[in-house]
């Protein structure tokens, strides 16, 4: 427990700035949709015809007119990328900021295991994505009965669930490589994170590249499929967490070997 | 019991040399001396000990427990001083020393302010403000406080001030009279004169020298400082030659006899063979590599 304790204390400045900003954010976009709402007939259909525009973002299938079309689209990217930067960060720098800032020197020469060391941070980096989406989860839906909607249980959860699982697998995919590295790593993790994202973006707008969906972990928070379904797509979620288990496991067997400089 | 053994250990970083078949043994209670200058393997030695690195070969224990096999029971026993202390940012010094404790689930809060004040080192000040003396001073707490067996030093005085180096030996010797054993690595040979009874010296990776400290000094080798002329040019054994106005001064390893013939040729006012320090001794072995005293 005590290495779970210094991390989150460690990240709390990043785990702060990263959840404020992403609540606020998503705060604004819900407090817009009154409007929104108000010039829907104007504004719909600029949205339903922006060509591949249009369909990368899903905004062909999902009524912007609804809060739950708006919020899948609006609020589910600002959900998506923010917390995607964000359990990729986390991730990333996890093992890695110990040899690179010199401190592994420090951590590495207590009597404790080196899977001891990689559980604890493991555990302190999820349990910030657990936390930081329970905080926005929460304003969110206040933000919601504020404006006097109606909250849509269903639709909202399962699009948080799927950001949620997204978050833990792409945290997953750089604690692994988070084992390998000595410098540079938060570029690393915030590319991989931008890739998946327009990897995905990439899927939407060509149906001959629709195998990304299988790769990238936005393939299954598409708010239009959630939306539409009512469900999530498990067939695009399991590829995703056996992956972020091989990140996982990686991280175990490398970092447990690792020469530390 | 042995404190330290390692037989034949050897790490290698790839292709690159770190150390080879490096065999030490350091027995409980003792005051070991390491000495190297940067890069001859002090630091692989005992990074490999700690567990940092894997060794490539060879093997090493600690108090009979296999470095390999049984790293947290060792480390639970060692107090390690880094020769450059770094800490997370942000924390304060109590901060430092708590965690540190904590992660060895000991409570050591009276040890620590002890010699907090001891070494004049303010528990409230954040870590990063810190000078690199004030760091190690740190670095010296957490390594102290928690009362190890063992005292693994690296470059230890490195960024301490004259005072400062007198009160640490001095915390250290007390240790050492408490039953811990140290084992210090330097490259100051004076600091290892000082406090060690027996060191060894390593070179490009290689024990070259294992020996009281006594004994190291012996040496057939003699500082020789004349007053006056006398011609020395090709003569064999004379090294470190230094001429200034009125005479020189040079280390000789060749038959006496010759040097007082040679010597008694030119015109001598005042001369004096004494035994070198331990630190032209060193070098010494650096030049020969250990192959002949």
């Amino acid at each position: 427990m005590t290495i779970i304790k210094h991390e989150l204390k460690q990240g709390r400045l990043s785990f702060a700035v990263w959840t404020g900003a992403i609540a606020f954010l998503l705060v604004i976009c819900v407090c817009l949709f009154p409007e929104i709402k108000g010039e829907m007939s104007d504004v719909g259909d600029i949205f339903s015809s922006m060509g591949s525009f249009t369909e990368a973002f899903g905004m062909d299938r999902l009524n912007f007119g609804t809060l739950t079309g708006f919020y899948a689209v609006e609020c589910g990217n600002v959900l998506g990328l923010g917390g995607a930067f964000f359990a990729s960060l986390a991730a990333v720098t996890a093992l890695s900021k110990e040899e690179k800032g010199r401190t592994a020197e420090f951590l590495l020469t207590h009597p404790i295991s080196r899977n001891r060391v990689i559980t604890e941070k493991l555990a302190a980096v999820m349990l910030q994505i657990v936390a930081m989406n329970v905080l926005i989860l929460a304003l969110s839906l206040g933000s919601i009965v504020m404006i006097g909607e109606e909250i849509p249980w269903k639709e909202i959860l399962l699009l948080h669930l799927a950001y949620f699982l997204l978050q833990v697998e792409l945290a997953g995919i750089c604690f692994g490589i988070s084992a390998f590295l000595r410098k540079g790593s938060s570029g690393i993790g915030l590319g991989i994170a931008a890739m998946m994202y327009v990897l995905n973006l990439i899927a939407n707008m060509t149906d001959r590249v629709e195998f990304l969906k299988y790769i990238t972990p936005f393939g299954y928070c598409e708010g239009a499929d959630i939306v539409t379904d009512g469900k999530l797509n498990f067939a695009r979620i399991v590829p995703g967490i056996l992956l972020a288990a091989a990140g996982i496991f990686a991280a175990y067997v490398k970092y447990g070997r690792k020469d530390i400089q | 019991m042995d404190a330290i053994r390692t037989e034949l250990l050897t790490k290698y970083y790839g292709k690159a040399r770190g150390i080879e078949n490096v065999s030490l043994t350091v027995k409980e209670g003792e005051c070991f001396g390491f000495i190297g200058p940067n890069g001859a393997g002090k630091s692989t030695t005992i990074r490999t000990l700690l567990g940092m690195i894997s060794l490539t070969s060879g093997h090493a224990s600690i108090f009979g427990m296999d470095i390999q096999r049984e790293r947290e029971k060792i480390l639970n026993r060692v107090g390690y001083l880094p020769s450059e202390a770094v800490f997370y940012d942000g924390m304060r010094v109590r901060d430092v020393l708590k965690l540190s404790a904590d992660l060895r689930k000991r409570d050591c809060k009276s040890a620590a302010a002890g010699l907090c004040q001891r070494l004049q080192l303010d528990p409230s000040r954040k870590v990063d403000e810190l000078s690199f003396g004030n760091r190690k001073k740190v670095a010296i707490v957490c390594a102290l406080q928690h009362n190890p067996d063992l005292l693994i030093l690296d470059e230890p005085t490195s960024g301490l001030d004259p005072l400062m180096q007198k009160e640490f030996f001095e915390v250290i010797r007390e240790r050492n009279q408490e039953g811990a054993t140290v084992f210090l690595s330097s490259h100051i040979l004076s600091e290892i004169q000082r406090n060690c009874n027996r060191a060894a010296i390593i070179r490009e990776g290689n024990i070259i020298a294992c020996n009281s400290v006594e004994n190291l000094a012996k040496t057939k080798t003699r500082r020789v400082s004349i007053h006056g002329k006398a011609e020395l040019e090709g003569m064999d054994g004379v090294r470190d030659l230094h001429n200034f106005v009125d005479g020189m001064h040079f280390l000789y390893s060749g038959d006496v006899n010759r040097l007082l013939s040679v010597l008694s040729q030119g015109n001598i006012q005042d001369i004096s063979i004494t035994e070198p320090d331990l630190e032209e001794i060193f070098l010494h072995y650096y030049e020969k590599g250990g192959a002949s005293r």
